[in-house]
């Protein structure tokens, strides 16, 4: 299963990748008080997935494979000022999140071919919790959107 | 007579279960004036609490004297309370009402006439129109203004400027329980009825002490828990107020869950349901959506579990949910220790959940009164000034933003529907960054009533925002404003409003205005005009000039939605009671009860929203919502308990709640100025626990100094009723008062120390858990300025001295109880 290992291990990384980019997103907009705590609380979200995710890591041990290039997404080291830069941030966020969840469906499908009932099912809860880390994206950067690029602060 | 000071509830009318209510008409008249003396009585409602009640205001040589309870009134049965009664009407004539409008003039405020203060208003709103369009301009409003001046705010914002940023004060007061609703039953609306009273055979409170905060519908309850057959009373809250006594007293209990735990305590009342049988499954096979999710994500609470993280024991969370599995009827009644709470709307609708579980609504008894706290709070939310569509429309669906678009003869694109409604934190977050740059304030106060409000009192100070303030008096947020606007209050101006009974009142103009004061809708209209909004046709976008055209356009739009208002007009509430909504053509007097037929607004091309997650408040999406094929089924949504954004540390070790006392409403802008209910709570304090504060080495007046890591505040010390760990304050008390206060006793603001944070629904700010430290600063030289009669009661009984002091006020039974209209008690 060369190839599954690969993608358990993508999971495994690219939700590290979002759980720190949730994190850094946090701090760095600290001042909008919804973005900071949610943000904090979807980090542990991803965290939580590595964790169950590692109770069976072990059965497809990720290190003899070559990976394709380019495999992993780079996270937000620094985040970006202001109103259109917290846009930009969410906007980084949802594409990093996106990347986790068409990972777990994968995941799902592959855990599936070979019957691991576990893998399966830390791939389905973890996917819906993508889904619903998504979604909040999605509502923030609405809310946001208007102001940023109508109004934006006075120069 | 009675003092209403020492006697909040005045006297017991007890009566049997399923027997009408008996009327007791009280009545108040102030400066030795005698009932025959009276000039006028003039029909109104009370506008100090979220109950209601029907009055008379008595006028005499074009002064209001005093206050009547009308007897024939659904909501409170001719009763009034001690902040009706010695509240309503001496604020009117304070000397330091406004009379004229004032405008900054190099630092300062001073006065000017009618034609300068607007025409500043409109220059500036003209201004940044052109440059950077409406999202420039915000309006927070209040809980306390009338149905049309909300409904003309909310056409001026959404279809003459298309500004999203309209907010009330609402959002720190009831927004949960409209989002409550809206996450169960797909729209906002009371389900039940004051009247479930009757009826009930258990009444759970749900941080709702309702006998300082709503005091006649507690003088209700006790006439029920001191007659034949009374029902038990479950209280949930964290200190032992009058109600939590009650409970004790009636074979109930007393849940005292730690601040910011409601959660996981009601998940564990779920879960008993579930265990025990107590669930109606085909009825919620039938009528609702969710019952397996839910029931997974209660699992984990056990009653030992809940003991673990609320300290309730678990013998009482397992008695609690007996009463509420095994009893017939059940009425819950819901308010801010749960809505000012972290989770606040997951735990509001855990309630609605245990009612939908039993199946139990939509009948006399079984019912929920999700509370508000201000009079006209669920105006706000009806009319659209708040962050809601008018008519309970839903932003999200297109045919609804239609629908308005052709009320108001508009292009729809206009009306800002792109995105949710701006809450009022995110209004303030948005002036602080000065994208905001008009924010317009109308009768209220967050100067005083804001979370973190050193904050906000720099945000109002910012040169770049400019404010407009429309107010009676030169409040603490009006002393910041750029314009200052002399508004009429209560009973010098006419209009509707709606309690949480959904009971609309009229309450007529019993006097003139002070000076140059106006109507809060005449202000509107005036800048209504000056803005000159038109509709596509070209004629004007506000066609109306008085109350009465205001309040028939109001009804117009809510036509076939289910806060209906079409079959009223100002003629059928000049009759002897309030008139619940619905009233249509089916409905000719009104609707006792929501949702007798069980079918729930949640048609996905029907309802208010289309819901969130619980969790992060992310929006379902339309195509979701149909997915589920809601069809007039009620959701059923959980959420797992998750701790509160401050958690007491080492540096601040103790939990930091706020509330209200019996005597005093809002910012004390109206209550402060009458002598009596100044007197009763004249200064800000703090209660502590027993242990508390004999480890900290304070007694009871000692003052202290109470920081959380935002700011601090320096009162004094009631040794009192909370629980061991907790810290209560009342929120009233900002740097006005009645006699003047000295510079080093301002420190009493409740809210320097509360955070920046929000419910992800309701987005309603979290007012009740925070963490903070006491240290004694001196020694007190008496007790505590707390009152005695309340939750604010010292620990040790008779301690200090009774709090009392009320002039007399009138009091009598009526021998035959008149006839109410939609009373299932008088049903034959
Ligand atoms: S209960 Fe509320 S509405 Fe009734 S008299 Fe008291 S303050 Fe007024």
């Amino acid at each position: 299963m060369p190839h599954l290992s690969t993608y358990v291990g993508l999971a495994d990384h690219s939700e590290r990748t979002l759980a720190d980019s949730f994190r850094a997103v946090a701090q760095g907009h600290a001042r909008e008080a919804d973005v900071f705590h949610t943000c904090q609380l979807l980090a542990g979200w991803s965290d939580a997935h590595r964790e169950r995710l590692a109770t069976v890591v072990d059965r497809y041990g990720e290190d003899e494979v070559v990976e394709p290039e380019r495999l992993h997404a780079d996270g937000l080291a620094e985040v970006r000022e202001g109103a259109v830069g917290l846009l930009r941030d969410l906007q980084d966020l949802h594409v990093l999140a996106s990347l986790v969840q068409t990972t777990w469906t994968v995941v799902a499908q592959a855990a599936q071919g070979v019957r691991d009932r576990e893998l399966l099912e830390i791939a389905q809860d973890a996917g819906v919790e993508t889904s619903r880390q998504i979604t909040w994206l999605d509502t923030r950067m609405k809310a946001a959107a208007p102001q940023a690029l109508i109004v934006g602060p006075p120069s | 007579m009675l003092d209403r000071i020492a006697d909040i509830w005045g006297e017991r009318t007890p009566h049997a279960r399923g027997t009408v209510w008996p009327a007791r008409v009280d009545l108040h008249l102030t400066d030795g004036v005698a009932e025959q003396d009276v000039d006028r009585w003039v029909q109104s409602a009370c506008l100090l609490c979220s109950n209601g009640c029907g009055c008379d205001i008595a006028v005499k040589d074009g002064r209001m004297v005093g206050i009547r309870g009308r007897a024939t009134d659904v909501v409170n049965h001719g009763r009034l309370g001690p902040k009706g009664l010695y509240g309503s009407t001496p604020w009117a004539s304070s000397p330091d009402r406004l009379t004229r409008p004032l405008v900054r003039e190099g630092g300062r405020l001073v006065e000017t006439d009618w034609e300068t203060a607007m025409g500043r208003v409109v220059e500036r709103s003209k201004q940044l129109l052109a440059e950077n369009g409406p999202l420039t301009h915000g309006f927070y409003t209040s809980g306390q203004l009338f149905i049309e001046e909300y409904y003309t705010l909310a056409v001026i914002g959404k279809a003459g400027l298309g500004t999203p940023h309209m907010d009330g004060n609402t959002r720190l007061c009831t927004a949960t329980s409209a989002a409550a609703f809206k996450e169960s039953f797909g729209a906002d609306g009371q389900p039940g009825s004051y009247t479930d009273i009757e009826h009930c055979d258990a009444v759970f409170l749900y941080g709702h002490n309702m006998a300082e905060t709503q005091t006649v519908l507690w003088a209700r309850i006790l006439d029920r828990t001191h007659g034949a057959d009374p029902p038990r009373i479950v209280c949930v809250d964290p200190r032992r107020t009058p109600v939590a006594e009650e409970a004790e007293r009636t074979g109930g209990v007393h849940l005292a869950p730690r601040v910011g735990t409601n959660l996981a305590l009601m998940n564990g009342l779920t879960r008993e349901l579930f265990e025990h049988g107590w669930v109606d499954e085909d009825w919620v096979a039938a009528h609702t959506l969710g019952r397996d999710e839910l029931r997974a994500v209660v699992d984990p609470y056990t009653p030992e579990e809940v003991e673990r993280i609320c300290g309730t024991p678990a013998s009482d969370v397992r008695r609690a949910a007996a009463i509420f599995g095994e009893s017939p009827n059940v009425l819950s009644t819901v308010l801010q220790g749960f809505y000012q709470s972290h989770q606040a709307t997951a735990a509001s609708v855990a309630v609605h959940n245990l009612h939908l579980l039993r199946g139990m609504i939509g009948r006399p008894g079984a019912g929920v009164l999700q509370m508000n706290g201000q009079p006209t709070a669920q105006n706000n939310r009806e009319c659209g000034a708040d962050g809601d569509f008018p008519g309970f429309r839903n932003w999200g669906n297109p045919q609804h933003v239609e629908e308005l678009a052709s009320a108001w003869n508009v292009d729809p694109l206009t009306i800002p529907h792109w995105a949710p409604p701006t809450n009022a934190m995110q209004i303030f977050n948005y002036a602080e960054k000065a994208s905001i740059e008009l924010l317009w304030i109308s009768a209220t106060n967050p100067a005083v009533s804001m979370p973190e409000s050193s904050r906000i009192r720099s945000i109002l100070s910012k040169p770049e925002v400019f404010v407009v303030v429309q107010d009676l008096f030169l409040t603490e947020t009006a002393e910041l404003a750029d314009v200052v606007l002399p508004a009429a209050g209560w009973g010098e101006k006419t209009g509707t409003f709606t309690n949480v009974n959904r009971t609309v009142h009229l309450s007529e103009q019993a006097v003139e205005p002070p000076g140059e004061a106006r109507s809060d809708l005449d202000i509107l209209l005036m800048y209504a005009d000056a803005m000159d909004f038109r509709d596509l046709d070209g004629n004007p976008l506000i066609s109306w000039r008085t109350p009465e055209q205001a309040f028939d356009a109001w009804r117009a739009v809510t036509a076939g939605r289910p806060v209906d208002y079409t079959g009223l007009s100002y003629e059928k509430l000049r009759g002897p009671s309030g008139i619940p909504w619905p009233v249509d053509e089916e409905h000719p007097d009104g609707t006792d009860r929501l949702y007798t037929d069980f079918v729930f607004p949640t048609d996905t091309d029907y309802c208010e929203t289309y819901g969130h997650d619980l969790v992060t408040g992310g929006a379902v999406t339309e195509q979701e919502h149909r997915a589920l094929r809601p069809a007039g089924r009620a959701f059923l949504k959980g959420a797992p308990y998750l701790p509160a954004h401050e958690e007491p540390s080492e540096d601040y070790p103790l939990l930091y709640t706020t509330g209200r006392t019996a005597y005093q409403f809002h910012t004390r802008t109206k209550t402060g100025r009458s002598r009596p209910l100044h007197d009763a709570a004249p200064d800000a304090w703090v209660e502590l626990s027993v242990p508390d504060a004999a480890s900290l080495g304070i007694s009871e007046g000692d003052w202290v100094r109470v920081e959380s890591p935002r700011g601090a505040i320096e009162v004094r010390a009631r040794v009192g009723q909370v629980m061991e760990g907790a810290v209560f304050a009342p929120f009233h008390y900002g740097s006005w008062d009645l006699d003047g206060v000295a510079p080093d006793e301002q420190d009493r603001l409740a809210n320097e120390l509360t955070m920046t944070v929000w419910d992800p629904v309701s987005k309603q700010p979290t007012f009740k858990t925070a963490a903070c430290r006491v240290t004694k600063v001196r020694d007190g030289d008496g007790p505590a300025p707390a009152p005695t009669t309340t939750a604010s009661a010292p620990a040790r009984v008779g301690s200090v001295p009774d709090t009392r002091g009320g002039p007399p006020s009138g009091s009598h039974v009526l021998a035959d109880t008149p006839t109410y209209p939609l009373d299932p008690s008088q049903e034959s």
